[in-house]
């Protein structure tokens, strides 16, 4: 019994929660991947991006719930996914066409496109921040929990309860589909294998009659779109508030540096590396320890490896510790 | 026209000056600039107030006039503050002072220009417990509690519910900080265990790994020592997700409709602190100052009773020097004697004048023990049905 506890203590606190955060970054970092592989630059907008699809999909899911359209047991928003989508795709394509097109005709260095992407953060949280105001906003609705800490205590008569929310299952369940789909769309469409092609040689690529506007194009578009989804996940599994995009950026880039950037398997596993390190670095074990021990015996420490005050330090030391041992990150990507 | 101006030059140069020799001032020093800057012009209309109203009385030490001096304590620059104090003592002399207003001003004002100058000081809003023990000859006092108080008030609701473990979250700023120290030290000294006590930053969407550290220390509540609308409401919500706690005690900063909105019954039988009282007397001062500024507004009150307590000290001792009247703030704030309220001081200084004994209790109920501070009025609040609701006074 002791046992099952333990297990159920480990899940609840360490291994959903996880698992989710890193599902949340894996499809962030996939987006900062893809801009990387075709554009070679850094793009720190990506977070901001999230968050102004997320804020779109937010008003279209207010307008929704006014108009009395529910999506039964799963959140609105998810109904509202659509316009935010379109909305992000159009915001991306507007910055490529009115900044980013301009320093790509002067073959300006990726060091400069990376200073630009920050201005166009900056440009992006000012905006949205206009527009949806820096406060607190609750996306989630319908059911909130698939099971209840409570219920699951009564059902199995544990003493601990395990705690799992709709939001939770649907944001790993969209970070498999959606990495799903950008496999597919990558290795198997022709737009894929052009895109791949003009990642690997530019200039061949360019002989070969690929077009570059459009190449560009459609990353921006899969941004848009991995920006948006994940962007709504983290406000629906969290809220959504302007502010935290920022703090999100670092964790996001340490997963795709980590995982190899330029790589989509690697911004994956870059991913689940830096949720699990966060999380199982700060977790106190104490709980769990006394559950699995002999006898009565109670650690006197919480069994803390690092306050949670220092979770973020976390992706910073990882991040330099790969960049130091292995700075093509764990699957073979490029240099940054 | 030139004739009008020099009249009135003459005239405002002999009000100001000579006119009033013999007139008693009181130095308001609040934050007028700075991070209260929006607070302040009601805590000086608080304490200017009650100095009109004495001064109208004409019954002050046999018909003195009561002036204020504004001076800016800006809350966060000791050193401006102090120069500010400074120059209402030497310059304006002042015979007391109604402030200032933030607790790190306060002190390097009391340490600086009062204790040197051996002038008595009342602080309307200082809460840190630091200036409990501070040294002050008897000069300083303070109508605002100390959060040293409301630590002690936490620590005597969760025994008197019997609860013996807890769990501490704090918002890592000086509020948070100060208020989880004086609780910790409440609570053990009384017999209660704090499993842990962790730090919270505001402003972050996800306080699980927190919530996941305070879980596995364990305690029967977890004390949120935070902001409703920021870090303090994530973590009740975390703990609510993964069911870590199901019961929450809430001190002044959590305490507010926009919690109970947010959550509704699934935070029922969580209690709290909120500072306030049953006295009339709040009411009385917002009725006395009508439309002329807030006097429901944070401290004003208790600018008000500062400035009175000055006062109404000064008729008791029957002198305006610090030294002689700072051993009557006290007599004349507790019982016995008669109960005064806003708008009663001509009443208080009458019964003063004839020898008789009053307890005033002014907007903020004033009861002042240990060195010198408000003993602090709290409501016992317990969330039912989902709403806050008033169940015991501290």
């Amino acid at each position: 019994m002791d046992f099952l506890n333990a297990i159920v203590l480990f899940c609840n606190f360490v291994l959903v929660p996880a698992t989710t955060y890193g599902a949340q970054l894996a499809l962030g970092a996939l987006g900062i991947t893809v801009i990387y592989r075709i554009l070679r630059f850094a793009n720190f907008a990506h977070s901001e991006l999230m968050s102004w699809g997320a804020m779109l999909t937010l008003f279209m899911t207010w307008y929704l719930q006014s108009v009395g359209i529910h999506a039964g047991p799963l959140p609105t928003a998810l109904l509202a996914l659509p316009v935010g989508i379109l909305g992000a795709i159009a915001m991306a394509l507007t910055t490529e066409r009115t900044v980013y097109r301009f320093y790509r005709k002067q073959r300006a260095s990726s060091i400069t496109f990376a200073i630009v992407s920050v201005g166009v953060m900056f440009v992006m949280a000012g905006l949205t921040r206009f527009m949806i105001g820096p406060g607190e906003q609750v996306m989630a609705d319908g059911q909130r929990f698939l099971i209840k800490a409570v219920e699951f205590k009564r059902m199995t008569g544990l003493d601990e309860g395990l705690a799992i929310k709709t939001t939770q299952v649907i944001t790993i369940a969209a970070a498999i589909a959606m990495a799903g789909f950008l496999f597919w769309f990558l290795y198997r469409t022709r737009s894929g294998k052009a895109m791949r092609a003009f990642s690997d040689n530019e200039d061949l690529a360019l002989l070969s009659g690929i077009n570059p506007d459009r190449i560009v194009a459609i990353a921006w578009i899969l941004a848009a779109i991995l920006a948006t989804l994940s962007g709504t996940l983290y406000g629906l599994d969290k809220s959504y508030k302007p502010f935290v995009f920022m703090q999100l950026l670092l964790p996001i880039f340490a997963s795709a540096i980590v995982g190899g950037i330029g790589q989509p398997v690697g911004a994956i596993l870059g991913g689940f590396v830096i949720a699990y390190s966060e999380v199982l670095l700060t977790y106190a074990y104490r709980k769990f320890v006394t559950y699995l021990a002999p006898g009565d015996w109670k650690p006197e420490g919480l069994l803390q490896l690092l306050s949670t005050d220092y979770k973020f330090a976390i992706s910073f030391i990882i991040l330099v510790i790969v960049l130091l041992i292995r700075p093509t990150g764990i699957i073979r990507g490029k240099l940054l | 026209m030139m004739k009008k101006f020099i009249c009135s030059v003459v005239g405002i140069v002999l009000s100001s000056g000579f006119a009033m020799a013999d007139d008693v001032k009181i130095g308001i020093l609040m934050g007028f600039t700075g991070p209260i800057e929006s607070l302040a012009p009601d805590i000086a209309a608080g304490g200017e107030l009650a100095i009109s109203e004495v001064s109208d009385s004409g019954m002050l030490l046999g018909g003195h006039s009561v002036v204020a001096v504004r001076g800016d304590s800006t809350c966060v620059d000791a050193a401006a503050a102090t120069a500010a104090a400074e120059r209402l003592v030497t310059s304006d002399g002042v015979a007391a002072i109604n402030g200032a207003n933030c607790s790190g001003v306060t002190t390097a004002v009391l340490n600086n220009v009062v204790l040197p100058n051996g002038i008595v000081m009342i602080s309307p809003s200082a809460t840190t417990p630091a200036l409990s023990t501070a040294e002050d000859n008897g000069l300083f006092f303070r109508t605002a509690p100390s959060d040293a108080r409301q630590g002690q008030v936490m620590a005597n609701i969760l025994g008197s519910r019997g609860i013996t473990s807890v769990a501490v979250t704090y918002t890592n700023n000086d509020y948070g900080k100060g208020l989880a120290d004086s609780f910790q030290s409440a609570y053990s000294g009384a017999g209660g265990e704090i499993t842990t006590s962790v730090s919270h930053e505001d402003g972050k969407a996800d306080y699980s790994a927190e919530v996941a550290t305070l879980a596995s220390a364990g305690g029967e509540v977890l004390v949120v020592i935070g902001y409703l609308d920021q870090g303090g409401k994530g973590v009740i919500q975390a703990s609510l997700d993964n069911g870590a706690f199901e019961a929450f005690m809430l001190p002044d900063g959590m305490v507010g409709e926009s919690l109970t909105d947010a959550f509704g019954t699934d935070i029922n039988g969580s209690f709290g602190t909120r500072p306030g009282t049953d006295s009339p007397g709040a009411t009385m001062l917002s009725d006395l100052a009508g439309s002329s500024f807030k006097a429901s507004g944070p401290y004003a009150g208790e600018s008000y009773d500062a400035s009175a307590l000055i006062l109404l000290a000064m008729q008791s001792a029957g002198s305006t020097n610090s030294a002689d009247f700072k051993s009557h703030v006290e007599k004349v704030a507790n019982a016995p004697g008669e109960k005064i309220y806003p708008g009663e001081l001509a009443k208080a200084l009458k019964i003063l004048a004839d020898g008789g004994e009053i307890d005033y209790v002014g907007a903020s109920a004033v009861e002042l023990i240990g060195p010198g501070e408000s003993s602090g009025s709290y409501f016992e609040v317990e969330v039912k049905k989902g709403t806050f609701e008033k169940v015991a006074n501290h």
